[in-house]
């Protein structure tokens, strides 16, 4: 079966868009109901938390030593509230260090 | 007095815009990082430059991205490569829930069609993070940062996989991580419950990393189930309250 690699593409953005579209534009209604709305308010912290570790370990190229060192790093800069920019930089600085010279 | 109130708009657009610009800048050069690699993986499995970046250019997002090139060098049918995506990015779906409430009220439906396309964890993230309601303006300029990132590093990637030496990508892999830490630790802080689910969340994904028998399950649907089950379980154990009813 021969495939169209245009269709793939197609398929792919499509219900991708779907997928985030579909919730932004039927839910036009705020919330009332406290247990979504805490559940909501929950979502982006323990979604980001568990995207970030341990996935953030093996990211570098090179062993875990350079991820944990940038994951530290930005845990610190982030518990003193450095700007987004900041953390980031700091952590991929913390890895480049890790990576170079131990 | 109605001058006023449209200068009033004018100048929360721009204010909006100008600091979604500003935070989408992490997001654009950890981007241009990630897809500097599936360009290559990309053009290395023979799909052409121009449909590398169109791919970049319509999805805007990465784990979807990778995945779905596999279904086509594997030459997967069409509705397997709809499955997988729906599976990896329904996390997207509670992310446009989560923000369809936290848009400024009265966004119109052309709005919310444009914010939509630009719904990815990191933009999503930065306008979470935001301080009361966001107006779709802040989700624009995160967004001009971000898609020319994702796309110019799929071409750049694509064209010139040996241009950037390759401790320089390995560090600037972690960009994304740690603008994600930048998110979750403040609040933390001030929040027991969000430390705890936090806390939670990372030993549960350690678990499906590590553990035999789970880590078999797709990464885009590891995180769904962490994402329901501890966010699920936190607002059973601790319903927030003052947090999500902001002023209106």
């Amino acid at each position: 079966m021969n495939h169209n690699v245009y269709i793939y593409i197609l398929v792919m953005a499509g219900v991708t868009y779907l997928v985030r579209m579909l919730p932004l534009v039927l839910s036009r209604k705020e919330i009332r109901n406290r247990y979504i709305r805490s559940f909501l308010f929950y979502v982006p912290y323990t979604c980001l938390a568990a995207m970030t570790f341990p996935a953030i370990l093996s990211a570098p190229d090179k062993g875990m030593a350079a991820g944990a060192a940038g994951f530290i790093v930005a845990l610190i800069a982030a518990y003193k509230e450095k700007s987004l920019v900041t953390v980031a930089l700091l952590a991929c600085a913390a890895v480049f260090i890790v990576e170079r010279f131990i | 007095m109605n001058n006023g109130l449209k200068e009033d708009r004018l100048d929360i657009k721009s204010r909006s815009f100008r600091a979604g610009l500003k935070d989408g800048i992490p997001i654009g050069l950890g981007y241009f990082a990630v897809s500097f690699s599936f360009g290559i993986i990309c053009v290395e499995g023979g799909l052409s430059i121009w449909q590398a970046v169109l791919i970049s250019l319509t999805n805007l997002t990465s784990a979807g991205q990778f995945a779905g090139i596999g279904v086509i060098f594997a030459a997967g049918s069409y509705w397997e490569m709809a499955m997988m995506q729906l599976v990896i990015n329904l996390r997207y779906s509670l992310m446009s829930f989560s923000l369809a409430q936290k848009l400024v009220q009265n966004v119109s439906w052309g709005h919310r069609f444009v914010v939509a396309f630009g719904v990815t964890d990191e933009i999503f993230g930065v306008s979470a993070a935001q301080p009361g309601k966001v107006h779709p303006f802040y989700n624009y300029g995160a967004m001009c940062m971000a898609i020319p990132g994702w796309t110019l590093g799929t071409l750049v990637g694509a064209v010139a996989g040996s241009l950037l030496p390759a401790f320089i990508l390995s560090a600037l892999k972690v960009a994304l991580y740690g603008m994600f830490i930048a998110i979750i630790i403040p609040p933390s802080k001030k929040n027991r419950a969000v430390l705890i689910s936090v806390v939670s969340a990372m030993a549960l994904s350690c678990l499906f990393t590590w553990l035999p028998g789970l880590k078999q399950i797709s990464s885009g649907f590891v995180i769904i189930i962490i994402t329901v089950a501890v966010a699920g379980l936190a607002a059973v154990l601790a319903p927030a309250e003052e947090e999500v009813s902001h002023e209106s």
